[in-house]
């Protein structure tokens, strides 16, 4: 909410003419979202500190007057009043949008000259993610320094503060500071207050004209500049990346990051991708017909079947109907042409609860979604799909939990994933099919999915159950 | 008069004194059978309601403008039978006004009638030639040629023989003007409908010929041997749920027991699969005479033929199953399928004596049967037998009693109205049973919910609001959050309700005064009300069992655990499961120690009440939001004031010209306002810190529970909360200091010092940044008139509401525009929420089915997605 810019050399008032702002005067400017107010809080020859407070109004922001009619975009408890966010970039551009362009009548000279300056930015939000700062900042030649204090001091154990008051500080021209500042204040938090459009790519571009290519975290920039807008983002990095735009009309669905437990094989094709074409080739091989795919996700595994003239009906589930209306997106169901259309059902279903609808098909798929079920309806989800649905092929995977000592970047005893009730290891995994086969009548095989490694085994682990007499 | 009689059981063209009578079931399909210009439609509109009327013309019509036009026939009859299906279901007499003159438009008539289990009725016009002729003639809009009516009359006169074995139950045939013009149709009820028999009854399972159990059953039910047989002296009735023969001892000996008590009007009964082969049997047809028919044969022929030919007539008289007390009993041999009930056809009739088989049969060599009880969603209680099995099977409101008397079990009756089970054990084991008795049944789904019954549009009745219903979406999301995150479902007999706040103070510098809270009760009639100390920490439902044998026994819980503790949305409030089993048994030791389990006579609890710190469960909200905006705004706001600070000190600042205002400002009024603005951070870090702590271990959670909500038996619902809160106090807090008091104090809001004693109170609870008060009036159910008031209203403290409204809320301007807000919304939801949870705990506790306790809980979730300000 407060960010300070002090020029220190000779002269140095001459910053109120560079900034447009008067020295001598606390000045007020209404934005939409509260006011912005210009002051000095030092003023010399040596040394002139420049100040742009914020003052949002947090009820404002809470009843909706920027969101939409009912709830607004934020809580009345929030950061947003308080924290340097995209707010703040945007009253930069507002109060100082002719020092950005670089122009000043009097002192042109001056505006084109490197000097000496330093910015402060209080509350600015890292999420921890301690080498932000340095790595944004740095290559564009500055010192920088951060300082971090914690959560709560009353309660150490809730550990440091997601923000970080930052100094930089080089010698650069002003306009490009604040270009610099105006670009990658709303990097740090990944959100906007305001809704992105197409148009917000220009911006990024014209901001970043003569600095951003040559960012060695250009690309990190443009994702994180464009959170919820993966296709904006590759635009805008193929544009930064080609030096000129291209039309990339299939952008949408352009796949944004690589799931972060890829994260140790990257010029391999994705386990993801590894995963859903072992689980075809098994459906394949079953002799299924229709198949079920369960806990469907954005259906990439029943897009991959909707392809096989073997499937004739396909039945993708999921428990949030959200994830349907995604995946109905993804599979662009409005515009499919009626053949492909009346093979696929999507419905909304629960692993939980009896269903009558799951009955009667050949094959069911239930990949990566065992690890979201709590242990104790495990009992529950088993009945469901192997004793009242009981296909006769049900395959089934789910992480091997011994190759995440693989993933340098998980920390002990956490999972894959935010949501995972558990994960097991290959013997976890192998007495658990036994007990199904036991209980239901099945046959079990397990395979791997993945990268073998000796000691842990893949990362993925499969079982195909087949029903005794098939 | 010559009448065209085909004569069974009904339907003869009957004359009565002056009158021909007509007589159809009350529910039935009926095809108008005649030519054009015969006067089908003025018959079908005379006899019956327009809209039982469906009118080939009318539907032609429908979908071409011209009622007469033929090319669109196939058409408008794809409609005329959609409608005509659409009204079956609704169990809704209808009539087919077409010619029907084609045996395919009769049979399309006939099997619709099959598939919906509903007899098929046929009248049929046959009248005179000339006179249709001569009605033509005066038809001049659809004036047909003259050999169309004469083909007309010639295959009106040809179908009528055939139409009994068309598969037409009833046939009436018209044939003259003056029948036509005498005619009475009388509509009567099914054979099965026993509607307006109340009981009381005595509903017998399987005797298989147990003659001595049979005795001594009916004598510990009260029965009496008279001369005329064996009768109640309170005038109750013995239903005898069929399968009387086979297997045991003295089936002759049974036979003519239950025939005598039925002659007498003492008894009714059904008959099942075993007195249904008998008869077959007695008719001469062949039968094989395994599973224990030899011994019943042999007694009978010892009989002799008069009184086999008694047995014959007796069960070829029984009907297939009997629906009774005004549709809410209905009893059957092997059951009856929800969509069966009110409804009779061959297939019912089977299905009453075998159950629905799927043709396979089990390692024991016996059939295979489809569980129609687990789909059992109907009001009506059926109580059957044919399945034996150790004990009475209860499964949604259906009970098989059938406790294997015959196989060593024991012979069981079910009291009704009273619900209870009286059984007798057997003498010895008669019939060795092909499955033992004690056999774990594989495909038993009772313990699981179908999810049929919860994805779509409800409508729940509960005792407290008549109807609750539950949009499709919010239903949508309330599937989602169960499945990914509640506990098992068997535990979650009670989701708390949301609670309104009081109404906005007009009183300056408070959103909320006590006496909002006051007025919202005394204004409706209702002047003592108890307020009680709002703990700021987490909603927690606790559920203990004695021992994990109870849970299993009345939960349904088999994994061992023996009782939980969950959050408003039914998730485990602990990820660990010793912590919550410690608490469990904290809980256990201090209502053993009070002896709490014998004076209420149970041996489980459920509980409402406040777990804290607000902490533990709230941990990632507190870190990411409300820790984190103190932090961010503590130290933003600091450096605004220091720079702030450092501004107003420069020495050239003193020559601002204050009448230079527009976009200048003094600098000292805006120091002013940031140090303002720093002071409500600080006042909100407090307000915050306040509900938190570390906890290190067990001793370091509070539990304050304030309502004892359901034992064995009972829902508290109909004591005082000052009941509630002195029954804590007596048995669960005091002793162990992990489970705390609740402070309360009782209003009289006739009396001014009462009321200034109150809102005294509540200001010094919420001083220090406590959370505040719940008003409540002084019962758990209160209402005005017919209107259902608020169960509770919060009054929360002006410190606390920081943390709810934002640090700066009470900053003038803001408070002013946060005082708009409505709160009829959110006590609309309270009100249904509250029932919802009030109606799980009865229904639970008087052992309704687990779908029927988890669709309230289930509504409690939905309700939470309407959208409604979540400050409130």
């Amino acid at each position: 909410m407060l960010l300070t810019i002090t020029y220190e050399g000779q002269n140095t008032q001459e910053l109120g003419y560079l900034l447009h702002k008067h020295p001598d005067r606390v000045q007020q400017f209404d934005l939409s979202y509260g006011k912005a107010y210009v002051f000095y809080p030092e003023v010399s020859a040596k040394r002139t500190t420049a100040a742009l407070l914020l003052d949002i109004d947090p009820i404002d922001l809470a009843r909706g007057k920027l969101g939409s009619r009912d709830g607004g975009l934020f809580d009345y408890v929030n950061d947003r009043p308080y924290a340097s966010t995209s707010f703040m970039s945007t009253a930069i551009s507002r109060v100082f949008g002719t020092a950005m362009g670089g122009r000043c009548e009097q002192y042109q000279e001056l505006a084109d000259t490197p000097l000496h300056l330093t910015a402060q930015l209080s509350s600015l939000k890292d999420g921890r993610e301690t080498e932000l700062a340095r790595q944004l900042f740095e290559p564009l030649g500055y010192q920088v320094t951060t300082k971090r204090t914690l959560l709560d001091e009353k309660f150490p154990e809730w550990g440091e503060s997601p923000y970080i008051d930052l100094t930089i500080c080089g010698t650069v021209k002003l306009c490009e500071l604040l270009n610099h500042l105006y670009v990658l204040i709303p990097v740090f938090d990944k959100q906007k207050h305001y809704y992105t459009s197409e148009a917000e790519i220009k911006k990024l571009l014209d901001h970043g004209e003569g600095w951003l290519a040559g960012h060695p975290y250009k690309e990190k920039i443009a994702r994180r500049y464009f959170p919820a807008r993966g296709s904006y983002a590759r635009r805008a990095i193929d544009i930064l990346l080609a030096g000129e735009p291209e039309a990339q009309e299939n952008a949408d669905t352009l796949e944004e990051t690589l799931p972060e437990e890829n994260s140790g094989e990257t010029a391999r094709t994705p386990l993801n991708t590894q995963r859903m074409e072992a689980v075809r080739d098994a459906v394949l091989k079953s002799g299924a017909f229709t198949v079920l795919d369960l806990g469907c996700g954005e259906c990439r595994l029943t897009s991959l079947l909707l392809g096989e003239a073997q499937i004739k009906k396909v039945t993708a589930c999921d428990v949030s109907v959200s994830v349907l209306e995604k995946a109905a997106k993804h599979l662009h169901l409005d515009r499919m042409p009626p053949f492909r259309k009346n093979k696929l059902t999507l419905m909304q279903a629960s692993l939980t609860y009896l269903d009558k609808r799951l009955k009667g098909y050949d094959c069911a798929c239930v990949i990566e979604v065992i690890e979201h079920i709590e242990p104790s309806r495990l009992n529950a989800f088993e009945r469901v799909i192997f004793e009242y649905a009981s296909p006769k092929t049900i395959i089934l995977t789910t992480p091997n939990r011994e190759y995440n000592a693989k993933y340098e970047t998980m920390q002990k005893n956490t999972f894959r994933h935010g949501d995972h009730r558990f994960e097991w290891t290959r013997e976890e995994f192998s007495a658990w099919t036994k007990h199904i086969c036991e209980r239901f009548g099945y046959r079990c095989e397990i395979r791997g999915i993945g990268e073998m490694d000796e000691t842990y085994g893949n990362p993925t682990q499969m079982g195909v159950f087949t029903k005794n007499g098939n | 008069m010559k009448l065209t009689a085909i004569r069974h059981r009904w339907g003869c063209l009957q004359k009565m004194e002056t009158k021909y009578r007509i007589e159809v079931p009350e529910f039935c399909l009926i095809a108008m059978v005649g030519g054009t210009s015969s006067g089908k439609t003025s018959f079908a509109n005379r006899y019956f309601k327009p809209t039982e009327v469906l009118s080939s013309d009318f539907f032609r019509g429908m979908v071409s403008d011209d009622e007469n036009c033929q090319d669109v026939s196939s058409d408008a009859f794809d409609l005329l039978f959609y409608a005509a299906n659409k009204r079956l279901n609704h169990r809704k007499l209808t009539v087919v006004d077409a010619t029907n003159l084609k045996q395919e438009a009769r049979k399309r008539i006939v099997s619709l009638a099959k598939e919906q289990n509903v007899h098929a009725a046929a009248i049929v016009l046959n009248l005179p030639e000339e006179l249709l002729l001569e009605r033509n003639k005066a038809r001049p809009e659809r004036n047909l040629p003259e050999r169309v009516v004469r083909q007309h009359c010639r295959e009106v006169k040809r179908c009528i023989r055939g139409l009994k074995r068309e598969g037409f139950r009833f046939v009436y045939v018209i044939n003259s003007t003056k029948q036509l013009e005498n005619l009475e149709v009388v509509r009567t009820r099914l054979w099965n409908d026993r509607r307006d028999e109340h009981g009381p009854f005595d509903i017998i399972g399987d005797i298989h010929g147990c003659y001595d159990e049979l005795i001594l059953l009916l004598n510990k039910l009260g029965y009496r041997e008279t001369e005329v047989g064996f009768s109640h002296p309170e005038g109750r009735k013995a239903a005898f749920l069929g399968d009387l023969c086979d297997r045991g001892p003295k089936n002759a000996a049974v036979l003519r027991l239950v025939m005598k008590m039925v002659k007498t009007g003492n008894a009714i009964a059904v008959p099942g699969n075993h007195d249904a082969k008998l008869l077959k049997y007695l008719q001469g047809k062949s039968v094989t005479t395994a599973h224990g028919m030899d011994k019943t044969i042999s007694e009978l022929n010892a009989c002799g033929e008069e009184f086999k030919a008694e047995v014959a007539e007796f069960i070829d008289g029984l009907i297939s199953h009997y629906v009774l007390d005004d549709g809410k009993l209905v009893i059957s041999h092997a059951g009856l399928k929800q969509e069966y009930i009110g409804r009779t056809s061959s297939r019912i009739r089977e299905f009453c004596l075998y159950g629905e088989i799927t043709g396979e049969t089990d390692s024991y060599g016996l059939p295979v049967r489809l569980d129609w009880a687990a789909d059992y969603r109907g009001r009506a209680t059926i109580v059957y037998g044919h399945i034996a099995d150790r004990e009475v099977k209860s499964q949604n409101g259906t009970f098989c009693i059938d406790t294997g008397c015959v196989f060593g079990g024991k012979l069981t009756a079910y009291r009704y109205p009273e619900r209870e089970f009286v059984n007798v054990d057997a003498k010895e084991e008669y019939f060795a049973p092909a499955k033992p008795l004690d056999t774990e049944s594989d495909a038993d789904m009772a313990d699981m919910l179908m999810v049929g019954d919860f994805n779509h549009k409800m409508h729940i009745t509960t005792r407290l609001l008549p109807s609750v219903d539950i949009d499709g979406n919010n239903a949508s999301a309330a599937l989602e959050t169960m499945s990914r995150f509640a506990a098992d479902p068997h535990w979650l007999i009670y989701l708390p309700p949301t609670m309104s706040p009081c109404e906005t103070s007009g009183l300056d510098g408070y959103l909320e005064h006590p006496l909002q809270a006051f007025s919202y009760y005394s204004s409706k009639g209702m002047n003592h009300i108890i307020c009680e100390k709002k703990h700021m920490g987490s909603r927690a439902v606790i559920i203990l069992c004695r021992d994990a044998k109870t849970a299993q026994k009345r939960f349904g819980i088999a994994d061992g655990t023996r009782g939980i503790i969950y959050s408003r949305t039914g998730r485990r409030f602990f990820d660990e499961l010793e912590t919550e089993e410690s608490l469990l048994a904290r809980l256990d030791h201090v209502l053993t120690k009070t002896g709490f389990f014998e004076d209420f006579a149970t041996d489980w609890v459920c509980l409402d009440t406040e777990l804290m710190p607000w902490s533990q469960k709230a941990q990632g909200l507190i870190r990411s939001q409300y820790a984190a905006t103190g932090n961010a705004a503590f130290i933003g706001l600091s450096a605004a004031v220091q720079a702030l600070g450092q501004t107003g000190e420069r020495e050239n600042f003193a020559h601002i010209d204050s009448a230079f205002t527009g976009q200048n400002i003094n600098p000292a009024v805006l120091l002013t306002r940031f140090k303002t603005k720093r002071e409500d951070i600080e006042r909100y870090i407090q307000a915050y810190r306040e509900y938190c702590w570390t906890v290190n271990g067990i001793d370091d959670f509070r539990i304050a529970p304030f309502h004892i909500l359901a034992s064995e038996g009972r829902v508290f619902s109909g004591e005082t909360h000052v009941w509630h809160m002195e029954t804590i106090k007596k048995y669960i807090t005091g002793s162990d200091p992990v489970f705390m008091e609740t402070p309360y104090l009782c209003v009289d809001t006739t009396s001014e010092e009462s009321i200034q004693k109150g809102v005294d109170w509540w200001l010094s609870l919420t001083k220090e940044g406590g959370e505040g008060m719940v008003v409540k009036p002084e019962t758990f159910l209160c209402r005005q008139g017919h209107m259902l008031l608020q169960p509770a209203v919060k009054c929360r403290g002006r410190e606390y509401l920081r943390i709810i409204y934002g640090a700066e809320y009470l900053e003038p301007g803001h408070l002013e525009r946060l005082k708009k807000r409505s709160l009829s919304r959110k006590r609309a939801l309270a009100l249904k929420e509250f029932s919802l949870g009030m109606e799980s705990l009865e229904r639970f506790v008087n052992g309704e089915p687990l779908y029927k306790v988890h669709e309230c809980s289930f509504g409690v979730l939905a309700l939470e997605s309407e959208p409604v300000d979540p400050r409130l």
